[in-house]
């Protein structure tokens, strides 16, 4: 309760430094930044619309990216890939839509279950192509200690022209006009949460995931593996004799499913269709997520919420004061450097007190540790 | 067979040219590593330069927009200094963020200062400057002696960096922050001090950079039109072994593979997905790290956060 | 305080240091004269380094004056303290590793004083020319008396080489005052003595020299003054001819408590007070002469009715570079006795260490190694230890790669607050932070934890360094008990004498190699630097 609280109040403290920042930069681009903030209040907050079909359901997949963030820095991997596993999480979904209706008397006969089938079908798969792009990344940090922060890197980009191509391609819809997949059919939506808005059940995944995040890494013997090799790799393998490349990489491939999971998600529950700017950068606002959580898996709801509010309140400044919504990442990366300030402030200062140690003398099994 | 030789010349002379801003973000970067820093938001650094430029050179001309570009990179590189070297927060979400900032930014600036998106602004560019005789030796004579004069300045940046890191005070006082910042302290150097200055040149070639992709190639600025390159550079720095004429070598060999859609199109090969040519550089960055990646050669303090004294 | 003839070169007044809660310094004092050599004594933790770095530069004190030659200064960072003569060697080394000796030594130098030099000097003082930069080296270690090659890689010198090399980086600065941290502490005994001379050498020429150490035999070999510090104090100074052992030992723990591990005569007492449990362990107990107990004695007794729980043969490996470590290593360790490894710095002992513990696998040989090892890295904070996390989960690190399923935590905790009772760890609760606990409370749990299921094979490193007088005597005391319960233990000192105080047998390392030792100083120091020559018949193989 009390790591909630001081969280919330940190949180609280930041958001007043980021919005002023904001209306600083407001004001120097010469906009109306009283209206701009209106806007942006409005959008976010401002009428049961604006915060169950607006912000929460922006928070989803933020959400949901931001656990795979979490967990990926818990284990000391910096996976700065979500959006590229989220792109891939999406596109395997939208694979799957594509064989599961591609016959007519398979629409005709999609009874419930089978609805429910195909849903989850669609999930899980998004969860394996995530795991599965990360698990590039994984690969090559196992296998030749490449720095992940670069290859998760250009792996979105890759991700990004792989989703071009497709849906230009072999995914494009039936008319071959737009570079889209073809729209999934509404029986295959994931429902609504909340009638009468937009609001669907990936909220409940969403909260679901989360819960058992915690759960697991508070309670369970590997999520403890994993915070240790986050932690300390050098302790883990020294004294744990925990196999550090095998937990990080299993860490990784948890990460990247997790984001794969978060775009299956936002398929299924917003968009119906992939396209070429499906994410508007979710990934990248997940890492803000996780940070302002300070990875842990329950806050990072709240976090999401946040940066959900951000977002929606973001397209109706666009909208209302032709504040380009793109400054919205200005506040965003202006929170993730006031958590690093944060927590550089709150970190000891253990100067001279004990002598750091030479270099590992590189002995195998500490060479193959995390590679920072 | 004339024409085999002109697209041969055509793809040396696209290699170069896609190689030189590569090859200025990667020799600041090199600077910087060696230095022990990570810089990150060199992608920062590039797109914020290819603002400054079209604003500097829209004002005062192209050179004025050089000027304005390499401060601009060095202005980002500044908030990633205050951050990553004067707080010693950790170097690589520090890097993180000072690109999301740096996107932001100029995407916001840009649209506030030239209106809606869409509307294409034209800058003033470069042209080339053709060096008399060795621009006729064949094959490479174009490619390397046909091109604008900034391209030019490299040949000389590049060794000079060298020979600054390998025969002067300040270059050996550069490598020993890299290396063991705790025996350039003890030996009257001020870590923090040598780091600002490495990271700030990063920065300002960076947004040389920046400022090469608008006022040498494309003539305009769009959002976001940095594309990786920041992060390809740190890839370019690796497959250079830290070294700064490796390091421009490594950028050729990135600019070749860029230009390769000029080669394929001489060819005829005209059906292959254009996003495959798009993705290249990134699929060569991912090869070359899994090649290049052993970190024998690295900086030692390479990242590090917490330097201690002892 | 004694007197001092005429202005003192460097006098540090009063100074007082504060590390968070922890006082490092309270008024500690202390005055070097020019053409001696001033031992500063203390055990640690008293606060010896910590005042040096002050009167160097690398930290700032929070109280006090420092005068140099009766002028009041004030240093922000080291390179003030080097353009005002003072130069200072660390107990772990500022060399860049990747650097040539001349690239090292070159480092930081700014050449002539700015005001005096003409533009083009100045100029040149900016370059860096390899070749002139070895010359000058060549002339310093020349005119010094010390022998180095300029051109050499620093990583692939030998200890002693690099410290050689640290020595010519402070006097190529025209240093008059050179401060050695523990200088002798890295090095065997022959080295130790060379450099010694060296130090007394430098006296004799004119220079100020100020030896950090916590070793009297050493303090007492060369020194003409004498400052203790205690508890970040200084309590005692005076002319090294002017007073005796005991007395600086007294000074040094305090009147009350005369328990020392500084000589074996004091220690053996201490021994005597921890060990009476066992009656075991109580026949072990080092002797008051320690130099003259042979092998034999020892370990016939030991071979008999034991059995080998490690035995090594010809075993051999390569760090992740391909450098042989240990070469062709053949050891025996049984049930109920304590092996120390003496071995200077990089000679194989700390890839040896963790064969023994089966943290790496060798690569060729036969290792065996029975039952469970407790391991006791030397550096806790980096290998032992999550800092950052309550002690109850560190005690779950142990055994971190078996554990399934759910973690049992209520249990954990339990067990925790269990091992620190037992082992008097002191911590608020099982919830603290272990970073929060002092370097000796950390040990003590590291050694709980380990210990806890009584494990075979006890691996130690370097079990007591940076620890208290009272921590230190508790830790050796388990360490008994351990062997007193039938385990097999083997630790490695960089203390020759800790060795000596608590081991059965010896081997010393050197260059990988492996070899049984007479229990005798002398020879255990000679063959740290791989002479065997009075070793006939008893190395095992």
């Amino acid at each position: 309760m009390r790591f909630v609280a001081s969280t919330l109040f940190r949180v609280l403290v930041m958001a007043v430094i980021a919005i002023g920042v904001l209306a600083l930069l407001l004001a120097v681009m010469g906009y109306d930044a009283p209206l701009a903030l209106k806007a942006l209040a409005n959008g976010a907050l401002g009428s049961s619309y604006a915060v169950l079909s607006a912000t929460s359901v922006r928070a989803i997949p933020l959400a949901i990216a931001g656990l795979s963030v979490a967990i990926a820095f818990r284990a000391g991997i910096l996976n700065i890939g979500a959006e590229g596993q989220l792109l891939t999480g999406a596109t395997a979904a939208a694979a799957v839509a594509l064989a599961a209706t591609s016959s007519d008397t398979a629409l005709a006969n999609a009874s419930l279950s089978g609805v429910a089938a195909t849903i989850t079908m669609m999930l899980c798969a998004g969860a394996l192509a995530g795991a599965g792009w990360a698990g590039i990344a994984a690969f090559l940090r196992q296998r030749y200690g490449v720095m992940e922060v670069i290859s998760t890197i250009m792996l979105n980009f890759l991700a990004l022209y792989l989703v071009g191509y497709l849906v230009r391609g072999p995914l494009q819809e039936p008319s071959l006009i737009n570079p889209q997949s073809a729209s999934l059919p509404v029986a295959y939506h994931l429902p609504s949460l909340v009638s009468g808005t937009r609001l669907h059940w990936g909220a409940v995944i969403a909260v679901a995931m989360s819960a058992a995040a915690w759960w697991w890494l508070r309670s369970t013997a590997s999520g403890f593996r994993l915070r240790v090799i986050g932690e300390n790799p050098v302790a883990a393998e020294s004294a744990g004799r925990i196999n550090v490349t095998r937990t990080a990489t299993g860490a990784f491939l948890i990460s990247g499913a997790i984001a794969g999971v978060a775009g299956a998600v936002e398929y299924t529950g917003v968009t119906y269709a992939i396209y070429d700017n499906f994410s508007p950068g979710y990934g990248y606002t997940a890492i803000a997520v996780a940070l302002l959580a300070r990875l842990h898996p329950i806050a990072v709801l709240a976090t999401a919420l946040l940066f959900g509010a951000l977002e929606a309140g973001g397209s109706a400044m666009q909208r209302d004061a032709s504040v380009p919504r793109v400054i919205v990442s200005v506040v965003e990366a202006t929170f993730i450097l006031l958590v690093l300030a944060a927590e550089r402030w709150r970190a000891p200062r253990l100067q001279t007190h004990e002598p750091p140690t030479t270099p590992s003398s590189g002995l195998k099994p500490s060479s193959t540790g995390a590679p920072k | 067979m004339l024409s085999a030789l002109d697209s041969t010349s055509a793809f040396l002379e696209a290699s170069v040219r896609f190689a030189t801003p590569l090859a200025f973000a990667a020799l600041g970067e090199c600077v910087s590593e060696r230095a022990g820093v990570i810089n990150i938001g060199l992608e920062g650094s590039i797109i914020a330069g290819a603002l400054g430029a079209t604003i500097g050179a829209g004002a005062f001309g192209p050179t004025a927009g050089f000027l304005v570009g390499a401060i601009s990179g060095v202005l980002i590189a500044l908030v990633f200094v205050v951050f990553a070297v004067w707080i010693r927060a950790d170097q690589i979400i520090t890097g993180t963020a000072i690109t999301l900032l740096a996107l932001g930014l100029t995407g916001a600036l840009y649209s506030s200062q030239y209106g809606a998106v869409g509307v294409a602004l034209t800058t003033p560019t470069v042209g080339v400057a053709k060096i008399p005789l060795l621009s006729d030796i064949p094959f490479i004579g174009r490619a390397f002696f046909a091109q604008p004069a900034v391209t030019y300045a490299l040949y000389f940046i590049a060794p000079a960096v060298a020979w600054w890191m390998a025969r002067t005070q300040a270059g050996l006082a550069l490598r020993a922050v890299g290396e063991q910042p705790e025996a350039a302290t003890t030996a009257g150097i001020r870590p923090r001090v040598v780091q600002t200055w490495a990271v700030l040149f990063a920065g300002g070639m960076a947004g040389i950079a920046g400022a090469i992709l608008v006022l040498a190639q494309a003539g305009t600025f769009v959002e976001g039109m940095s594309a990786g390159r920041g992060f390809i550079a740190i890839a370019v720095v690796i497959l250079g072994r830290w070294k700064p004429i490796g390091v421009a070598a490594a950028a050729l060999l990135f600019g070749a593979a860029r230009s390769l859609d000029t080669l394929f199109q001489a060819m005829g090969w005209s059906d292959v997905p254009y996003q495959l040519f798009l993705s290249i550089p990134y699929l060569l960055t991912l090869i070359v790290l899994a090649i290049a990646s052993s970190r024998l050669s690295a900086p030692a303090a390479l990242g590090r956060q917490n330097i201690t004294l002892r | 305080m004694t007197e001092v003839e005429g202005a003192p070169l460097l006098s540090l007044e009063s100074i007082s240091r504060r590390f968070g809660n922890t006082v490092a310094l309270d008024s500690a004092s202390m005055l070097l004269r020019s053409g001696t050599v001033h031992a500063l004594l203390g055990e640690n933790g008293a606060g010896k380094t910590t005042l040096m770095r002050i009167a160097f530069g690398m930290l700032k004190p929070d109280g006090g004056a420092i005068r140099l030659r009766g002028k009041p200064v004030s240093f922000r960072v080291p390179g003030d303290a080097l353009e005002n003569g003072i130069g200072m060697v660390h107990q772990h080394f500022s060399l860049v590793p990747t650097m040539t000796v001349a690239e090292n030594v070159a480092l930081g130098w700014r050449g002539a004083h700015r005001s005096t030099a003409t533009r083009k000097s100045r100029l040149r003082s900016m370059l860096f020319d390899p070749a002139s930069a070895a010359a000058r080296v060549h002339e310093i270690a020349q005119r010094a008396g010390l022998s180095i090659d300029p051109h050499s890689r620093v990583d692939s010198l030998s200890v002693a080489a690099q410290q050689r090399c640290e020595i010519i980086k402070a006097l190529a600065r025209d240093v008059d005052i050179l401060i050695l941290d523990e200088p002798t502490a890295v090095l065997a005994p022959a080295e130790s003595a060379e450099l010694l001379n060296w130090v007394r050498r430098r006296a004799d020429a004119g220079f100020a020299v100020v030896l950090i150490s916590h070793k009297l035999r050493d303090a007492l070999a060369v020194a003409d003054d004498v400052t203790v510090l205690r508890n970040g104090s200084s309590v005692y100074s005076a002319r090294a001819t002017e007073t005796s052992e005991r007395d600086l030992l007294n000074a040094m723990l305090g009147a009350t408590t005369a328990r020392t591990p500084l000589l074996p005569a004091v220690e053996a007492v201490a021994s005597n007070v921890e060990t009476t449990l066992t009656s075991r362990a109580a026949s072990n107990v080092v002797p008051s002469t320690p130099s003259t107990v042979s092998l034999s004695t020892r370990s016939t007794e030991n071979h008999i009715n034991r059995r080998a729980i490690i035995t090594l043969r010809n075993v051999s490996l390569r760090d992740a570079r391909g450098v042989e470590r240990v070469r062709g290593a053949n050891l025996t360790v049984n049930a109920q006795e304590i092996v120390g490894i003496a071995a200077v710095e990089g000679a194989g002992q700390r890839e040896l260490m963790r064969l023994l513990a089966r943290r790496v696998v060798a690569d060729s040989g036969d290792a065996t190694i029975n039952g469970s090892v407790g391991w006791i890295p030397e550096d806790r904070v980096r290998e032992a230890m999550l800092s950052d996390s309550p002690l109850f989960e560190n005690t779950a690190l142990r055994g971190a790669s078996s554990l399934h399923g759910r973690v049992a935590w209520n249990e954990m905790r339990v067990r925790t607050r269990e091992m620190i009772r037992a082992f008097d760890v002191r911590a608020p609760s099982v919830d603290t932070l272990s970073r929060t606990l002092s370097g000796g409370n950390q040990q003590k749990f590291v050694l709980a934890r380990e210990f806890a299921d009584e494990p075979t094979v006890v691996i130690a490193e370097n079990p007591t360094r940076g620890l208290d007088v009272n921590s230190r005597v508790a830790v050796h005391g388990e360490l008994r008990k351990a062997r007193a319960r039938n385990a097999a233990i083997v630790i490695y000192s960089s203390d020759l004498d800790e060795l000596l105080e608590l081991c059965d047998r010896v081997y010393a390392m050197h260059a990988g190699r492996l070899t049984e030792t007479a229990f005798d100083r002398a020879m255990i120091g000679r063959a740290m630097l791989g002479v065997y020559g009075a070793m006939d018949g008893t190395s095992s193989t």
